[in-house]
C-alpha cells in the first residue's frame, strides 16, 4: 500500500512515480515528486521507483488562475 | 483535411479613415509638458472632466505613494475623492480611473506592461479594479502621467487624444465611427498615429456598443501587432469598466507615446533590473514547453487539465468534466492559434501569451462574412463560452469570443449569465416565450451569440443577460418563475459579479478566495485549489486562513506595480519544490526575490518579502472600508451561493455520491447508508454551510478585522490608512 496525497493507493510490484502518477489520473505538469521525503527529479519518473509502503507526495505548483 | 489561416489575411477598415476624421469637431485642445518618469513615477496625474470639458493636473505626493503605490492603490484613492456613499454607477461623479503602476512599462523583466482599471462597478455598486494588457497604460506614463482619472459625462459622442510628442489633449466630438472595438482601435490608430512606424506607438481604449445596454461592459486596450500588421485587443474585462466608458460617451482614448526605449522608467539600477530580466526571460526559454507552454496555448493549456481535475465547469458548474472536452481543449488551439509569431501583449514579455486564432470567417451580426483576427480564446473564455453553457464546438466559441471582445462584453460575467439561463431554461424557469423566441438548450451557440447581437441592438433577451445574474435572479422570483431558492442556489454571482471559471465545490479554501475578494469572485486574487483539494497542503481553517491573507495580498502587488500575474508562477524555476518543499513552494520564492529586486531597480527604494505584503496591505484594507462606505464590506456580502460550495441538485449528488458519501462517512461522522439522496443532500449542505463560516472567522482574524469583516482601528492604523473620513466611517461598526 502507498499512501499519496495522504490517500491510501494500492502497491503494485515494479511501481514507477509515471504509474502512481497514471493511476491518479495526475496530468499536470507542474508537478513537485517526494518519495519518503526525497525529491523525485522531473524528467525521471518513468524510471524512478517507488517502493511498497511509501509516502508520496505529488505538490501540484499554482499556475493558471 | 487541415486549414490553414494566413495570419496577414483579415478585413480591414481603414479605408473611410479620412472621412470618418472629416467629421470630427474639436471641442477642445490643450498643451501640456510630455515627461518621462523617474525612476518609475512621473508624479503627475491627468483629470479630465467630460461635464465641463475641463483638464487639468494634479500632483502626486510622496504620501500618496507611500500608502497607495500606484495602479489599483491610485485609482481607489482618487475614486474615494471622486463619489460619496450614495454615488451610483452611472452619476457623472463616477471616475474611471486608468494607472500603470512603477513598474509598468519596463521592458527587461516579463509581464511589466499591465495598468490598471478602477471605477464604481455598474454590477456590484462597490469599485472594481481590473488588470490589463496593451500599450495604453505604459505610453501613459511615459507621455508624463502615472494616472488618468476621467469625471462627467459629455454630450455627444467624443474621443480623447492624449498625443505626447506634440504635446496636446485633444478632445473631439467623434459621431461616425463604431465603437465596436475590432473597427474602433483600428480606425483611430490609423486617424492619430504619425504614420505606419508610428502605429507600436499608439493605443486605444474603447468598448463597443454592447456595453451600452449591458452592465456588464468591458473596455478594450489596444496594441499594435506589426508582425500581423493588426491592431490587437486585451481586455479590462470584468464589473463593467465598458459600460461606465460608454455612458460618458466615450468613444475612445488614444495615446501617442514616445518611441520605445530600453530605459523611459529611468529606473534607478537598469543594470539590476536587467540581470533579473534575464533570470526570468532564461526560465521561459528553458522550461516553458515542459511546463505551461504558454508560449504556443496561452492559457488554454488548462483545459484539459481542469477537466481531468474535475474543475473544468460544465453546466452551469454543475459537472467539473466533459466527455467532449477534447473538442475544445489545448490541443485544439495548439493547431488553430497562429504560432508563427510571438504574442506578448507588452514589449520584452518572454512568455508572449496572448495567442490569437487568425482568419475566423465571421458566421453571424453585422460583420458576417468578415475575416477577423480573434484575441484568445484564453481559458476563461474555454471554460465560460463553451463547456459551462455545454458547447463544445471550437468554431462557435470563436463566434461569441470575437463577438464578445468587439462588442464589449465580458467573456466571464457573460459565460457565467448563459449558463445560467441555460439551466434556468432546462428547469423550466425561462420557456420560448419568455425568452423572446430563443431556444437556450445547453450547446446552443448560435443562441448565444443572438443574444449579444441582442445586447448591440439594444433590445429583446439578450438585454436582461447584459444586466447579469443577479439582476436577472431579483427579476425571475419577482414574476414567480420558480423556486426562490433555487435560483439563489444556482446564480453564480457572489457581490453582484458572475464567478470566474473553475469548480470550487470540493476546495474550501478557493471558495473563500472567490467569496472573499473584495471585488468579487475573480480568481486573480486567489486560485488555491491544487494546494488545497489536491495537495492537501492547507488541511486547517488557520492553514486556510493564511493562504487567504498571504495569496490575495502578493497577487494584489501585481496590480499596485503594473505587473502581469502570469510569469510569477506560469514559469517556475525547475528546483523550486526541491529548493521550497512543502506549502512555501507555492509562493516560488525565487521569483518573489526577482520582484523585489525589479522594484528597487526602478524605485530605488528597499523593499523585502515582509513589506511587499504590506504595501498590499494598506491598499487591500482601504478597498474593504471602500465596500463598507458604498453600504456593503461586511459578512452578509461575503457568502457564496450554494452551488459554489455543495451539489444543488439529485443529479449533481448522484454524479459524484461516491465522494460524498465518503465525505459523509469519514468527515461529517454519519453514515449515509439507507438515507435517500436529499437527506444527504441536507446534511451536506448544513457541514457545508458551516465549514465555511468557520473559514471566514478564521480568515477575518487573520486578516485583523472583526467577526463582521470590518478592519479594526489596529488594522486600520498599522497599515496607515487611519485618515479621519475612514475612521468616522468604521468607527460606527466596531461596536
Amino acid at each position: 500500500m502507498l499512501i499519496v496525497n495522504d490517500e491510501p493507493l494500492a502497491y503494485e510490484p515494479g511501481m514507477t512515480v509515471a504509474d502512481v502518477l497514471k493511476k491518479r489520473n495526475y496530468v499536470w505538469r507542474m508537478l513537485g515528486v517526494f518519495i519518503d521525503g526525497e525529491f523525485v527529479p522531473r524528467g525521471t519518473y518513468a524510471k524512478a521507483s517507488v517502493p511498497d509502503g511509501a509516502v508520496v507526495k505529488v505538490i501540484h505548483q499554482i499556475a493558471g488562475g | 483535411m487541415s486549414v490553414t489561416y494566413d495570419y496577414k489575411v483579415r478585413t480591414t477598415y481603414t479605408e473611410s479613415v479620412p472621412a470618418l476624421r472629416a467629421a470630427h469637431k474639436r471641442i477642445l485642445q490643450v498643451p501640456f509638458t510630455a515627461s518621462l518618469p523617474v525612476k518609475g513615477y512621473t508624479k503627475r496625474t491627468l483629470f479630465i472632466d467630460l461635464d465641463t470639458m475641463m483638464v487639468k493636473e494634479k500632483p502626486i505626493t510622496d504620501e500618496m505613494i507611500d500608502i497607495f503605490t500606484g495602479g489599483r492603490g491610485f485609482g481607489l484613492y482618487y475614486l474615494w475623492q471622486a463619489i460619496t456613499p450614495q454615488t451610483k454607477w452611472n452619476d457623472p461623479e463616477n471616475a474611471i480611473i486608468i494607472s500603470p503602476g512603477p513598474i509598468a512599462g519596463n521592458p527587461q523583466y516579463a509581464g511589466s506592461g499591465k495598468s490598471l482599471v478602477v471605477t464604481l462597478s455598474p454590477m456590484t455598486g462597490i469599485p472594481i479594479d481590473c488588470n490589463v494588457g496593451g500599450y495604453f497604460g505604459p505610453l501613459l506614463k511615459f507621455c508624463g502621467f502615472d494616472a488618468l482619472e476621467i469625471r462627467g459625462k459629455a454630450k455627444a459622442d467624443v474621443v480623447v487624444i492624449i498625443d505626447g510628442p506634440a504635446g496636446l489633449i485633444t478632445i473631439e466630438e467623434a459621431p461616425e465611427e463604431t465603437s465596436d472595438s475590432h473597427i474602433a482601435a483600428e480606425l483611430f490608430t490609423h486617424m492619430y498615429a504619425a504614420d505606419q512606424k508610428d502605429f507600436q506607438n499608439v493605443s486605444v481604449v474603447s468598448a463597443g456598443k454592447a456595453a451600452e445596454s449591458a452592465w456588464m461592459g468591458c473596455l478594450n486596450f489596444s496594441w499594435y501587432d506589426p508582425k500581423r500588421g493588426a491592431v490587437r485587443l486585451k481586455q479590462a474585462g470584468r464589473g463593467g469598466t465598458g459600460t461606465v466608458f460608454r455612458d460618458k460617451k466615450l468613444k475612445a482614448l488614444v495615446i501617442r507615446g514616445p518611441k520605445m526605449g530600453a530605459n523611459l522608467n529611468n529606473a534607478d539600477d537598469l543594470p539590476a533590473v536587467i540581470k533579473v530580466g534575464k533570470i526570468i526571460n532564461q526560465e521561459i526559454h528553458d522550461h516553458d514547453d515542459e511546463q505551461c507552454r504558454m508560449r504556443r496555448q496561452g492559457t488554454a493549456h488548462l483545459v484539459e487539465t481542469m477537466d481531468a481535475y474535475d474543475l473544468l465547469p460544465v453546466h452551469n458548474f454543475q459537472y467539473g468534466k466533459h466527455v467532449d472536452t477534447p473538442k475544445i481543449d489545448s490541443t485544439v488551439w495548439d493547431k488553430r492559434f497562429t504560432q508563427a509569431v510571438p504574442d506578448r501583449c507588452w514589449y520584452g514579455c518572454g512568455l508572449a501569451c496572448s495567442k490569437a486564432a487568425d482568419g475566423h470567417h465571421v458566421r453571424t451580426g453585422p460583420y458576417r462574412g468578415d475575416i477577423v483576427t480573434v484575441d484568445g480564446p484564453e481559458y476563461e473564455n474555454v471554460g465560460g463560452l463553451a463547456s459551462n453553457c455545454g458547447l463544445f464546438d471550437p468554431d462557435w466559441l470563436l463566434e461569441v469570443n470575437f463577438y464578445c471582445d468587439t462588442y464589449g462584453i465580458d467573456t466571464i460575467s457573460y459565460g457565467t449569465a448563459c449558463a445560467f439561463v441555460m439551466e434556468c431554461w432546462e428547469k423550466g424557469i425561462l420557456n420560448a416565450e419568455r425568452t423572446g423566441g430563443l431556444d437556450l438548450t445547453w450547446g446552443n451557440g448560435e443562441s448565444e451569440v443572438e443574444m449579444l447581437h441582442q445586447m448591440w441592438r439594444g433590445e429583446g433577451f439578450g438585454v436582461l443577460v447584459g444586466k447579469g445574474v443577479r439582476h436577472m435572479q431579483r427579476l425571475f422570483i419577482k414574476n414567480g418563475w420558480g423556486d426562490p431558492q433555487f435560483i439563489m442556489d444556482i446564480g453564480m454571482q457572489i457581490k453582484g459579479l458572475e464567478i470566474s471559471q473553475y469548480m470550487s465545490k470540493e476546495s474550501l479554501a478557493q471558495q473563500g478566495g472567490y467569496a472573499l475578494a473584495n471585488k468579487g469572485p475573480q480568481h486573480d486574487e486567489a486560485w488555491l485549489i491544487f494546494m488545497d483539494m489536491v495537495n492537501n497542503q492547507i488541511p486547517t481553517f488557520a492553514d486556510k486562513a493564511e493562504a487567504l491573507h498571504y495569496f490575495p495580498l502578493f497577487r494584489t502587488w501585481f496590480g499596485l506595480q503594473g505587473l502581469c500575474k502570469l510569469p510569477w508562477n506560469d514559469i517556475e524555476p525547475p528546483d523550486n519544490h526541491e529548493k521550497y518543499p512543502g506549502p512555501e513552494a507555492a509562493k516560488v520564492p525565487a521569483h518573489v526575490d526577482n520582484y523585489l529586486a525589479l522594484y528597487t531597480g526602478i524605485t530605488g527604494k528597499p523593499l523585502d518579502r515582509k513589506s511587499l505584503i504590506e504595501q498590499s496591505e494598506s491598499v487591500y484594507n482601504f478597498q474593504r472600508v471602500f465596500n463598507l462606505r458604498m453600504g456593503q464590506g461586511t459578512r452578509a456580502f461575503d457568502m457564496p451561493p450554494y452551488r459554489a460550495m455543495g451539489p444543488v441538485t439529485v443529479a449533481e449528488y448522484e454524479s459524484r455520491a461516491e465522494r460524498y458519501d465518503k465525505q459523509l462517512k469519514e468527515i461529517v461522522g454519519i453514515d449515509p447508508e439507507g438515507k435517500s439522496t436529499e437527506e444527504k443532500m441536507a446534511l451536506h449542505r448544513t457541514w457545508r454551510t458551516d465549514r465555511y463560516n468557520q473559514l471566514v472567522d478564521a480568515v477575518y482574524a487573520r486578516r485583523g478585522w472583526t467577526p463582521n469583516g470590518i478592519p479594526t482601528m489596529a488594522t486600520l492604523k498599522k497599515f496607515k490608512i487611519d485618515f479621519p473620513d475612514v475612521v468616522s466611517l468604521v468607527t460606527p461598526h466596531l461596536g
